[in-house]
């Protein structure tokens, strides 16, 4: 996984609450069996006009150019702004793989729905949940201000706006530090290889009807 | 000892190892797997040179892409077929259980866990799916994660989580008649919304809880995610036990007498305290119908679409206007006006054979209007379409027009052929009323199986009463 430390991008705003990962990405790009690729049908269904079915050569669908993603001032950002509850329902990971795969590294929002929300740190993403009214400056300032960047610092835990205000926020240090330096989940749990045995061995004792012969 | 909730309980008897930040490292008793959320997760597996640390743990089977058609002879889009045999692939690679396509107990996942007795009181389940609250029903703790979170659990058996706050619903009152669980989780996520429930572990109780049937414990815990919460559950109880025994998976003879008394320890202390509670008289909760694009846009059957002129929240207002916008519908009209184009009776929400039971009910000796297009019942699985093949109830779908289908996810989220077109509006038994979720530009309602039937035969939404 890649590291996140201090980044400084263009911010995209998506005014809109309860954004679900239906919305995010649709389920016909759900049938890859990739990781990759999905960044051209990110918000699919807002950003074009037409259907969109895998394999279609994304570059020629008609855009909506009414929607915030395809405005030339957006191009290139990095910082997703968005509202409450930002990617509930479905536990896709497809969602945060589109975010990024379309160059997304940092979400700020009042809330993250629960799944989604550690999604994005398994993929070295970082969701920032600040407070409604701090969210609210910052999309006046987004909107009012063309080229507008952020620079998020996760080790100080602290955002600093264009006009050099700075704002702090909270992560849990076990997150931060997987995110700091890029470290793989798998291997770190597998270094508690020992309590895990231990564990087992327990449970088997005490609930023996869970290990009866194949399970599954 | 403080007195603990039952999900207190059920955290406590899974900590592997507690981390200083607060978190934990969690031991996974279950995992269920399904063709879309694995395959990264089990190339990860292959990549890193990995084995599952324990595959008896594992069940796998394919439903989000399966054809619900009974001649198909197999998948016609190539890349839905890819995403199931590499699940079959990966299945016999490392030595897990599948229920493959010809399998008689192939069906929804949140279907045949409980259906087989996989899914056990006690355990903590996880899938890569978020409707695995659904198997809280049992008194298990069972969430859904994400891909990478699939591959921590295959390669690890274990998952790092920060516990969650407690939260109880408490259910007071008897159901009026034909109102059932579907009905009172909608009720519920219209009165907390969509992110109520965030950040908690849900506990459904209380007398309304006890007098329901698994199936309908199911329902109910299915739809705790549609509330935010990760995880619904209940106490386990004679009804929990009653179901259980003597399922294929289910523990047999000394073992089962075993945790048949470990299990009814499995509810929360009387004076156990929650973070948070809500109250609910479930004899006030009329049929529900979803008339927006979340499911927190519910409202009674009798009711009408509201104004959103008349929501002093701005954030609000214009949720409900986007969303009045997509759906196609203006405000103030009457519930029972919207006229329906498809009906759509399945799911992991409502796809068991007490929902089949209640639809037939309301169906029987009657006929689907001729402006419904298409009138779909997709059982949630082989085993609970064999039974109601075995009850009749298919031949009463039938007489009247509905198509009956195979077991899959079918046109809950449309991954297969089974979809809405552009501007078709369906009553629909499933969980997420998610612009394009039925297909692009579909327009979806959610509704109890009694009323998406009563809708099938009236061409609009009509209460089940009266149809």
């Amino acid at each position: 996984m890649d590291a996140f430390t201090t980044l400084r991008g263009l911010v995209l705003p998506l005014d809109r609450a309860n954004v679900d990962t239906d919305a995010i990405i649709p389920k016909q790009y759900l049938k890859s069996i990739k990781r990759t690729g999905f960044g051209p049908t990110l918000f699919d269904e807002w950003r074009y006009l037409d259907h969109g079915e895998p394999g279609m050569d994304h570059g020629k669908r008609p855009l909506n150019p009414d929607f915030v993603l395809n405005q030339e001032r957006y191009q290139g950002a990095q910082i997703l702004l968005a509202r409450a509850n930002f990617g509930c329902g479905s536990s896709r990971e497809h969602a945060p793989w589109a975010l990024l795969d379309y160059g997304i590294r940092c979400l700020i929002a009042p809330s993250f729905a629960d799944i989604f929300y550690n999604n994005c740190f398994k993929n070295g993403m970082l969701p920032v949940v600040l407070d409604e009214g701090a969210v609210d400056d910052l999309f006046a300032q987004v909107e009012a201000q063309p080229g507008y960047q952020l620079k998020v610092d996760l080790p100080a835990q602290r955002i600093v706006r264009a006009d050099g205000a700075v704002i702090g926020f909270d992560i849990e240090a076990g997150r931060k530090h997987s995110l700091v330096n890029g470290l793989d989940d798998i291997a770190l749990t597998l270094e508690q290889t020992e309590l895990i045995r231990e564990y087992e061995s327990k449970r088997k004792t005490e609930a023996p009807w869970l290990f009866g012969g194949e399970a599954g | 000892m403080a007195k603990q909730t039952l999900y207190d309980k059920l955290w406590q008897q899974h900590v592997v190892h507690c981390a200083g930040d607060g978190t934990a490292l969690i031991y996974i008793d279950r995992h269920l797997v399904h063709e879309v959320t694995s395959p990264q997760a089990f190339e990860g597996l292959h990549l890193a040179g990995r084995r599952p640390w324990r595959a008896a743990s594992v069940l796998a089977v394919p439903d989000h892409n399966v054809p619900t058609t009974t001649d198909s002879a197999g998948i016609d889009d190539p890349v839905s077929r890819l995403q199931v045999t590499t699940l079959e692939q990966n299945c016999n690679h490392f030595g897990i259980t599948e229920f493959g396509m010809g399998d008689p107990r192939q069906g929804i996942v949140h279907v045949i866990g409980p259906e087989q007795g996989v899914t056990l009181p006690g355990m903590t389940i996880v899938c890569g799916d978020s409707h695995t609250s659904t198997h809280g029903a049992f008194g298990a703790l069972a969430f859904g994660i994400g891909t990478s979170e699939v591959e921590h659990v295959l390669a690890t058996q274990c998952l790092r989580q920060r516990k969650s706050k407690n939260m109880r619903v408490l259910l007071q009152g008897e159901l009026r008649p034909l109102v059932g669980a579907k009905d009172v989780a909608l009720a519920l996520i219209g009165e907390i919304g969509t992110a109520g429930g965030t950040g908690y572990a849900l506990e459904f109780a209380g007398p309304a809880v006890e007098a329901m049937s698994m199936e309908a414990r199911m329902t109910l815990c299915n739809m705790a995610i549609e509330g935010g919460a990760r995880a619904g559950m209940i106490a386990v109880d004679q009804t929990t036990i009653d179901y259980l025994r003597g399922r294929p998976f289910a523990p047999a003879s000394e073992r089962w007498e075993l945790a048949v008394a470990n299990w009814r320890e499995l509810r929360s202390d009387p004076d156990a305290v929650f973070d948070r509670e809500v109250a609910l008289d479930v004899s006030s909760i009329a049929p529900q119908v979803t008339w927006g694009t979340s499911p927190e846009m519910v409202t009674d059957i009798d009711g009408a679409v509201p104004d959103p002129a008349r929501q002093a929240d701005a954030g609000k207002r214009e949720s409900m206007e986007l969303a009045l916008k997509y759906m196609g519908l203006e405000a103030g009209t009457p519930i029972k006006d919207i006229a329906l184009d498809l009906v759509f009776i399945g799911s992991c929400t409502n796809s068991r054979i007490e929902d089949l039971r209640a639809a037939a009910e309301v169906v029987k000796g009657r006929k689907v209007a001729t402006s419904i297009k298409q009138a779909l019942v997709v059982p949630g699985s082989g085993l609970v379409k064999r039974q109601a093949e075995a009850e009749g109830l298919h031949q009463v779908f039938i007489d009247a027009g509905f198509e009956w289908r195979n077991p899959g996810c079918s046109m809950c989220l449309a991954m297969n052929a089974d979809r809405l077109q552009p501007g078709e509006r369906c009553a629909s038994t499933s969980n997420r009323n998610f612009e394009g979720r039925q297909g692009q530009g579909g327009r979806t309602h959610l509704v109890s199986p009694a009323v998406a039937a009563a809708a099938a035969i009236a061409g609009r939404f009509d209460d089940a009463r009266v149809a």
